[in-house]
């Protein structure tokens, strides 16, 4: 059950919200089911209540939030954001959280944090795509992702805690989420239980699985294609029926670029998509 | 044939456009009036292209089943169904162009010979065109052998949209596998005019 949270409020955007119906009921979730209706309907169940999120590895002090914790360690506040999925269709989203910057500095990286490592909550038994390949859609459990120390401590890169007003709904990533709005989607983990710096670059799940599909870096970018399609326009998931959907133009960093750019001068971004 | 041959085949034809056509109609409706889920176009491009896969299927399925059954009359249901089968096949492409490339005609084409998967599907919407505009009597009997010949390649067809199907999916192979099992064992039932075409290499 979702239950409504304090925050302070994001009074920046001028794009249409998708309705809250839809970020609801269009989930990529694999542990709930690899069709994008699934997850709101086999994620009800889930329990979120008590959860660990762990933060370890190259940090001087390494801490664990519990589930009352995720709410209370950080002033929440809206974020409206984009979100770029990579098969082409996008929304906009009013995420409630804070800065994954405060959580890292909480817990003192030392030098040798280079990455972040997140994991996904590994339980067979509430997640019947970890059970089953068919509706898991054949990937590898525990869902790993990973960015650099300087994206993680970027100010944009949101721990989400919130949607819509409310607490995470579970096929939105209850308790607690990344989100990285100038990547494609599946960068911005769900149920997030381990955060971990680290010195080397993760293997994350997707690109394990389709190297030459799927980069570490996976910035949204219109000028590299997918393999399989164009990532120059998107479509964007609205109220209104089939014919009043909006194909827009993709933006470069997802329009983020005044934010981000910088991260990458030194990067060719067609290698390291 | 017999008076109740043709009520039979009368039957089943009405039922296959009842069928058919309250699809299309339900799934147009329901897609404007947005209660397809969040992501209309993904629904309708998806939902089209496997009725045009099941179709597809089912006329491979009739002379099986007409054979194997002694039921001789389901043979005059097959036309009817591959004309289905490309008529979802138009709508799949349709809406792809329309809807999720919002029409433009340059991204379109080089969509069709830049992706493999679907220059794939277009190969098999080709032989489905094909088939379909010498479907009409007058056509088979002028065509005469070549007739047989040029509808042999609807095989060819299945392979080439079950293949289509697999590589357009992320990573979620199972279904499409599936649908590539059921594809092999309806060719096999032609397994003896497969071979006979590589023995006696007429074309397909």
């Amino acid at each position: 059950v979702q239950r409504p949270l304090e925050y302070t409020k994001d009074t920046t955007n001028k794009e249409d919200l998708t309705p809250e119906a839809k970020v609801t009921s269009h989930n990529n979730f694999y542990e709930f089911g690899a069709q994008k209706h699934q997850p709101a309907e086999l994620a009800q169940g889930f329990k979120v209540d008590p959860w660990q999120l762990t933060i370890t590895g190259e940090v001087d002090a390494p801490l664990t939030l519990g589930y009352d914790e995720l709410y209370s360690s950080f002033s929440l506040e809206e974020r409206i954001y984009r979100l770029r999925c990579v098969e082409a269709w996008s929304m906009v989203v009013p995420w409630l959280g804070f800065p994954l910057a405060s959580l890292i500095a909480k817990a003192k990286p030392n030098s040798k944090a280079k990455y972040v490592v997140f994991k996904t909550l590994y339980d067979p038994k509430q997640m019947p795509g970890q059970r089953n390949r068919r509706i898991g859609g054949g990937i590898d459990y525990p869902y790993v992702e990973g960015l650099t120390i300087a994206e993680a401590m970027n100010p944009l890169t949101l721990m989400s805690v919130g949607v819509y007003g409310k607490t995470l709904p579970p096929q939105n990533g209850a308790p607690i989420r990344l989100v990285v709005p100038w990547k494609y989607g599946f960068k911005s983990i769900k149920s997030v239980v381990s955060i971990e710096l680290t010195e080397k670059q993760p293997k994350t799940t997707w690109n394990i699985l389709a190297p030459h599909e799927y980069g570490f870096y996976a910035n949204v970018n219109p000028n590299v294609d997918h393999p399989r399609w164009s990532q120059a326009r998107e479509r964007r998931i609205t109220g209104g029926g089939l014919f009043s959907q909006k194909r827009i133009d993709t933006q470069l960093f997802n329009g983020y670029g005044e934010e981000v750019a910088d991260l990458y001068t030194q990067l060719n971004l067609k290698k390291y998509y | 044939m017999g008076a109740q041959s043709k009520h039979k085949i009368w039957m089943l034809k009405a039922a296959i456009h009842v069928i058919c056509l309250g699809c299309i109609g339900w799934l147009y409706t329901a897609a404007a009036f947005d209660k397809l889920g969040a992501d209309p176009v993904e629904y309708v491009i998806h939902y089209t292209g496997m009725g045009a896969l099941h179709c597809l299927l089912l006329t491979l399925l009739v002379t099986p089943l007409a054979k194997g059954f002694k039921q001789a009359w389901l043979m005059q249901t097959r036309r009817l169904i591959g004309l289905y089968s490309f008529t979802f096949a138009c709508l799949h492409i349709l809406n792809f162009y329309f809807f999720e490339l919002g029409q433009e005609l340059s991204l379109f084409l080089s969509e069709l010979i830049e992706r493999p998967y679907i220059t794939m599907g277009l190969g098999g919407f080709i032989i489905l065109f094909l088939l379909a505009v010498t479907s009409p009597n007058i056509i088979k009997r002028r065509m005469k052998k070549r007739w047989q010949h040029l509808h042999n390649w609807v095989y060819l067809a299945a392979i080439l949209i079950g293949v289509h199907f697999y590589w357009s999916v992320k990573s979620e192979i199972i279904e499409p596998t599936i649908y590539l099992l059921i594809i092999v064992v309806l060719l096999a039932f032609r397994r003896k005019k497969l071979l006979s075409f590589k023995r006696t290499k007429t074309s397909l």
